[in-house]
């Protein structure tokens, strides 16, 4: 070999020499191969025809592929279609109208369904009856279960009569108990009344308020921040300056002060509209600020400046080069948005300034759970606060697959 | 291989990788990348692994300092390296977190990166660059760091090092740029340099002086270099012994001057044809027809056979030939040699 003339160089502490067992078991390589050879072999097959379908697959069907391998975000899609499901008939699901009265059993705990009675026998599931008795000591209601009388929890039982989406006259509901035995599966309010179907019917309004807010939203930050990004320079200066001042504001005074604007008599539909109104006047400038951000980056690249040279109209640039760029962006900001909006229609019907009797909203239905003599005593009350959690942390991960699918540049 | 002190005999070469193959497995398929390479780096050798994009060349370097990312996985093979302080170790049967393998990444075996811009974070400066795998791997005090930093930019030939130390990434040209990253990847002292296509983003002056930069360096500190590159001259230039690889396979490896004066394999010859010679006037330049085939599942032929000029119907597309030794220390990879197939394993037909 060459000769080697070797300049000082200070000493290192190299580590000591250490070298791998014989064991081929560790190997980390030979492991780890066994491991893929088993799960590929006798594979090629559906590899092939997955390569195939890959090959024809248009742009929308590999992300709706792509979106399918996260399973979370599509346990998630179905799980919320289930929830709009039950909103949008709701009176079939409900057992019960939102205000029908149970009166004798007021602040009842959930209703236990049993599929053991009280001699050891399976059953189908069933409750037992129940009375409520006043405790003369302390004046509370207590409940005793009547273990003669068995209720049995049936399908599609005869109820109430109903018109379903205010034209379909039905009477049967989506479970329930034949007799006269209430069912409340998350225990009844202060009235009696029967609070999984109030959360039923008023996870109308919460759910809805959010689509609707969004799209209210979608309108104003698409073209304001569209505009602001494209055209740069005092348009830009002045949305953004516009758009800062609405940051600025504290939203909760804000919100209560528009919100206290809505005349009292206005009817449920009409403060709904109000109130996705008030939601969107705030929510609209975070989407505006990501529209502007992407447009801006976008703006610059070389292909944008080759459509300018082949004298493409500014029209024509947005249309066609820019919007395609932020269409990803704008699905999962939108996706992400919806909970923001649940959100601030709970807060605003907590604090007794949205939805109103004898509408309801998961917000409003809290409002009775603001006292911790309640909370105390009566905590199935507070079971919306899961349903939001829930609602919320569906769409995130819903938000979440979709950046993971529809995102050209993820990978 | 497995033990730490040298036994008597033949010290083994510096690096030696044997029937390394690293899949993708994608949702199309699998994705041959690297399917079975074997190597040998000796002591001060200059390696050429040439060939076109897509040919599995920076896979396969990844390899070695098991930098392959999910999708990505090494299936098979082993990657013996003899370690600065005689240990010899098989890269490969490290667990992918171990303490060994980060040790082994820049100390025994460093890389430099075609484009030292995106190689250099933007928002640090040269030296605290440097500086961080020097604290990383020495237990220098953070004064003498600097001044062993300092002193190696200069080696590297750095106008001003003392300055520089100080500057950020965007402040220097990009063949001081590619300098810095030189420096970094020898501030260990490694062995063993990985160059992945070290001189494409420069221009050709630079480009040499970058060259003799390294075969300097490569003597005063007894590195052994793979030059990975589809830039012909480079290796003409550079390297001892250069390897061809076509869809992750090694198909020609020999010394640079035999395969510069005799080529075997098909590919090659079309590849040193289709150089523009200076003064040399041609009406068109031959060009190899078609492109580089994705190799996801692919059959178990030649994968040159679809673009060869002397393809053989039914011989060609039988089964994939064997790299056999044609005249000492001149392998090809071509059944025009050689009737000897490839062995098949367990994964040639997964």
């Amino acid at each position: 070999m060459k000769a080697t003339n070797r300049r000082t160089f200070p000493k290192f502490g190299g580590p000591a020499a250490t070298a791998v067992a014989a064991d081929p078991s560790r190997h980390y390589v030979d492991r780890r191969s066994r491991e893929l050879l088993k799960r590929h072999q006798g594979t090629r097959e559906r590899r092939l025809r997955a390569a195939a379908r890959i090959e024809e697959s248009s742009q929308l069907q590999l992300i709706i592929a792509r979106f399918r391998k996260h399973r979370l975000a599509t346990a998630s899609v179905v799980l919320l279609a289930v929830f709009y499901l039950a909103a949008l008939t709701a009176e079939f699901v409900a057992p019960f109208d939102k205000l029908e009265r149970f009166e004798e059993l007021a602040y009842a705990p959930p209703t236990r369904v049993r599929i053991v009675d009280a001699e050891g026998n399976l059953h189908l599931p069933f409750i037992y009856g129940r009375t409520s008795e006043l405790d003369t000591k302390t004046f509370t209601y207590t409940f005793v279960e009547d273990q003669s009388q068995r209720y049995s929890i049936r399908l599609f039982v005869k109820g109430e009569p109903y018109h379903l989406f205010g034209v379909i006259p039905m009477e049967r509901h989506l479970f329930g108990v034949a007799g006269e035995q209430p069912l409340f599966l998350l225990g009844s309010d202060n009235l009696g009344r029967d609070l999984f179907s109030r959360i039923i019917f008023a996870a109308r309004i919460s759910l809805f308020v959010g689509f609707a807010g969004v799209l209210i939203s979608f309108v104003l930050g698409v073209t304001l921040g569209g505009i602001s990004g494209y055209f740069g320079g005092v348009t830009d200066m002045v949305i953004q300056r516009i758009i800062e001042f609405f940051m600025s504001i504290p939203q909760i005074p804000l919100w209560m002060a528009l919100s206290a604007a809505i005349p009292q008599e206005w009817s449920g539909i009409q403060t709904f509209f109000a109130i996705t109104l008030i939601l969107s006047v705030i929510g609209w400038t975070d989407l505006a600020r990501v529209v502007r951000g992407k447009i801006v980056s976008l703006r610059e690249e070389d292909y944008v400046t080759a459509a300018l040279i082949s004298s493409a109209s500014s029209a024509q640039i947005i249309r066609r080069h820019l919007l395609p760029g932020v269409t990803s962006y704008l699905v999962v900001a939108l996706t992400l948005a919806i909970p923001f909006m649940i959100l601030g229609e709970t807060t605003l019907s907590f604090l007794g300034l949205g939805i109103t009797a004898p509408d309801v909203s998961w917000g409003s239905l809290l409002q009775e759970a603001q006292d911790v003599n309640v909370i105390a005593n009566y905590p199935w009350l507070l079971a919306p606060v899961a349903f939001v959690m829930l609602a919320v942390i569906l769409f995130n991960f819903i938000g979440d697959g979709l950046r993971d699918a529809a995102d050209p540049y993820a990978r | 291989m497995t033990d730490g002190d040298q036994p008597s005999g033949p010290k083994p070469n510096r690096l030696e990788v044997q029937g390394l193959k690293t899949y993708f497995f994608l949702d199309e398929g699998i994705l041959k990348a690297v399917d079975g390479i074997d190597l040998t780096v000796g002591d001060q050798e200059t390696i050429g692994i040439i060939g076109e994009s897509g040919s599995g060349k920076s896979v396969m370097a990844r390899s070695l300092l098991r930098l392959v990312t999910r999708p990505g996985e090494i299936v098979k093979g082993n990657v013996i390296l003899r370690r600065k302080d005689g240990g010899v170790i098989d890269v490969l049967a490290l667990a992918p977190g171990a303490d060994q393998l980060r040790r082994i990444r820049g100390n025994d075996i460093a890389m430099v990166f075609q484009e030292p811009i995106s190689a250099f974070s933007p928002v640090h400066t040269i030296g605290a660059q440097i500086s961080e795998m020097v604290a990383l791997h020495t237990d220098l005090k953070k004064h003498d760091v600097r001044t062993y930093v300092v002193d190696l930019l200069r080696r590297v030939g750095i106008s001003n090092p003392g300055q520089r130390f100080d500057e950020y990434p965007h402040q220097l040209s990009g063949g001081m740029r590619q300098r810095a990253m030189i420096a970094m990847a020898l501030s260990c002292r490694p062995k063993i340099v990985l160059a992945d296509e070290p001189t494409t983003a420069l221009d050709v002056t630079i480009q040499a002086q970058i060259l003799e930069l390294m075969k300097e360096l490569q003597q005063s500190e007894d590195m052994s270099v793979i030059y990975i590159t589809h830039d012909l001259a480079v290796v003409a230039e550079t390297t001892d012994r250069v390897y061809v690889m076509y869809l992750g396979r090694v198909v020609e490896s020999t010394t640079t001057e035999r395969l510069f004066a005799n080529p075997l394999h098909p590919y090659t010859r079309k590849l040193l044809g289709s150089i523009p010679h200076p003064g040399r006037h041609t009406h068109r330049l031959e060009v190899i027809e078609g492109s580089v085939p994705t190799p996801i599942d692919p059959p178990a032929q030649c994968a040159f056979v679809g673009r060869c000029p002397s393809a053989m119907p039914g011989v060609c597309d039988q089964a994939v030939p064997a790299l056999t030794e044609i005249e000492p220390g001149h392998f090809v990879r071509c059944y025009l040699h050689s009737e000897e197939r490839e062995p098949e394993d367990e994964w040639t037909n997964i």
